[in-house]
């Protein structure tokens, strides 16, 4: 075991160089659905039970499934509404099991990346070739159901294995967003490929204000402008990336999808100084343009460090 | 099982304390106070930095904060990395803006892989105070007198020159911790907070001065463990101050540790509140923020 992760090195926020997003936008914007499939009656990891007290978990089950049934539609149409893509993040088995919401985001030119094949299968202990075959089912399965090739990795349930990061950069995805150390991108250290370690969050994903912290719509929704404000502001100096990760089984239900209207109303009004993007989009751009002045800023504050992920 | 006898035997069952660091004293009964500026009410900010390993041993306890998913915890890793990389950098820019210094409490992991840190914080005229070896170091009662002091002074080879202060990983201590940190010569300690004012611990090594440090207050208390709002903290602070300023009249000038935790009030959806406590203070008369070792200083002169 390894007392750090050395999957990116020490890059003090105060002093970057400045990212630009195209059309010289300060924040790059992006919101990932989370479209996902909790198995009725789970396999158990050794590491991990999927629910706390017992399986099936009834509640726990057809609430994931209120989500697939009713709350995936609701959000959808809201998004409509703001002119939003979403950049889905997906179990890949629900392409199996619920085709028909696969074609409601490819009809609205929506972005898929993997979030492995069900929230209910962790990581922990795969080997390397089972690491592998998930990323295989997960590029196949999105590419046969949309035609689309995926190009970013959350892993199911944010379960890792000292080799997911090196696995994905091999497979020539673009983006992780299985980090959380930073407001912008930045080059994770993987045995080969380029892979970013792109903002998602977990401070303002709805699972943590709604279930972790129980916060009321209200605040979910004060926080997220506040959470806006600041990286805009911040944006000036140096591009900053928001994203808004989102599970309709909790900000698709009735007493809260309203009252997240009003953050979208207010981050849709900053339009002139806001890139509305999707994963790949910002990592496409950040790659092109950022990924050697950020390896050679980092260089030059002499906080290079070498080696890769879990390797010194 | 059975309990022993002496279970029901109480040698230290005396007028006072039931330790020999200070004495007991009614807050009524108190020498008055007095702080620089004329300020009736002394401030310092307490920045935690700490590092948190990936493979934690949980010895003798989980540090609050620590990994919590099997290995690698990769997302706790990164959350609480995220205060040192971006959210203390907005913590020194709303310092900055006000013009005020605080005391930042450092672990010595965090000296030796993040020097520009140490760097930014020094020349924008902070402090800096030790704060153990890393979260996975707990001061402890299973520790002999060699393996304390041994984790104090490996603590302070990698702070500035002339750091005084000290914050126990966790505000742990074993019974002869602050025995050790006056042997170390450690001036003040920010792990107790038994009173409103500063209070001298005496040990057989010397005397360290117990700056009071307040949980009820912290952020972290406050903002993540019990959830409350950023309005409700900054209305919380506020009070406090209130309430201090109208105590002066009885009982002198006191003081507030108030703890900012860079990976909690440090995101970009709270920072606002930070601001805006540090505009009331400046707004208010009678209140001055200075640095722990400052206030151990004036406290220590007036002894």
């Amino acid at each position: 075991m390894h007392v750090t992760p050395n999957l990116y090195d020490y890059w003090p926020y105060a002093g970057r160089p400045k990212i630009e997003w195209p059309g010289g936008k300060k924040l790059a914007f992006w919101i990932a659905p989370n479209i996902e499939f909790y198995e009725f009656m789970p396999r158990g990891n050794p590491k991990r039970q999927p629910w706390p007290n017992a399986i099936p978990n009834v509640q726990q089950y057809s609430q994931r499934d209120f989500g697939n049934r009713v709350g995936h539609l609701r959000l959808m149409e809201l998004l409509d509404r703001h002119n939003l893509r979403g950049s889905v993040s997906l179990n890949v088995a629900l392409c199996d099991h619920h085709p028909e919401i696969i074609e409601d985001c490819v009809k609205r030119d929506w972005e898929f990346f993997s979030h492995g094949i069900y929230n209910t299968r962790y990581s922990y202990g795969l080997t390397p070739q089972q690491e592998q075959a998930v990323l295989d089912d997960s590029i196949e399965t999105v590419e046969k159901a949309t035609g689309q090739r995926i190009r970013g990795y959350l892993a199911p349930a944010l379960t890792h294995t000292e080799h997911t990061l090196d696995l994905i950069a091999e497979n020539d995805f673009w983006y992780s967003c299985d980090l959380f150390q930073d407001d912008q991108p930045q080059p994770l250290k993987t045995k080969t490929g380029k892979l970013v370690s792109m903002p998602y969050s977990l401070e303002v994903n709805d699972v943590i204000t709604y279930s972790v912290m129980g916060f009321d719509p209200d605040r979910y929704t004060d926080i997220l402008k506040r959470h806006f404000d600041q990286l805009l502001l911040e944006g000036e100096r140096s591009g900053t990336v928001m994203c808004i990760p989102l599970h309709a089984y909790l900000v698709s239900q009735p007493n809260r999808i309203k009252m997240f209207e009003q953050a979208l109303k207010h981050i849709r009004a900053h339009q002139d100084d806001v890139w509305f993007a999707t994963g790949s989009e910002i990592a496409k751009h950040f790659i092109d343009n950022y990924w050697d002045s950020s390896l050679e800023d980092i260089k030059q504050r002499g906080m290079m460090t070498g080696g890769t992920g879990f390797a010194s | 099982m059975n309990i022993p006898k002496d279970y029901l035997e109480y040698p230290k069952r005396s007028y006072g304390q039931d330790h020999d660091y200070y004495d007991w004293g009614l807050a009524k009964d108190r020498t008055k106070l007095s702080w620089d500026n004329d300020a009736k009410v002394a401030i310092s900010f307490i920045i935690p930095l700490e590092f948190f390993p990936l493979n934690p041993s949980g010895e003798p306890f989980k540090h609050p904060g620590a990994m919590v998913t099997p290995y690698p915890d990769l997302r706790h890793f990164t959350v609480r990395d995220y205060g040192n990389r971006v959210g203390v950098f907005r913590i020194l820019e709303a310092l900055d803006a006000a013009d005020v210094k605080a005391t930042f409490a450092v672990n010595s992991e965090i000296a030796r892989h993040y020097p520009p840190l140490l760097e930014a914080i020094l020349s924008a005229g902070h402090e800096i105070a030790a704060h153990g070896k890393s979260t996975d170091h707990i001061h402890h009662e299973g520790l002999t007198a060699e393996e304390e002091t041994g984790l104090i002074e490996s603590t302070f080879t990698h702070m500035p020159r002339g750091t005084r202060g000290w914050l126990s990983p966790a505000r742990n201590q074993s019974s002869k911790t602050l025995e050790h940190l006056a042997q170390c010569d450690v001036d003040y300690c920010l792990d107790w907070e038994m009173d409103q004012v500063p209070v001298t611990a005496t040990t057989k090594n010397g005397t360290v001065t117990l700056i009071p440090n307040s949980y009820e207050l912290s952020d972290f208390t406050l903002l993540h463990t019990r959830r409350q709002s950023e309005e409700a903290w900054l209305s919380q602070m506020k009070a406090s101050i209130d309430l201090l300023l109208e105590e002066h009249v009885r009982f002198g000038a006191q003081m507030l540790n108030l703890t900012l935790t860079p990976y909690v009030i440090g995101q970009p959806f709270r920072i606002w509140a930070l601001r805006g406590l540090l505009a009331h203070i400046k707004d208010t008369a009678h209140v001055s923020v200075f640095t722990a070792g400052d206030i151990a200083s004036q406290f220590t002169k007036q002894k």
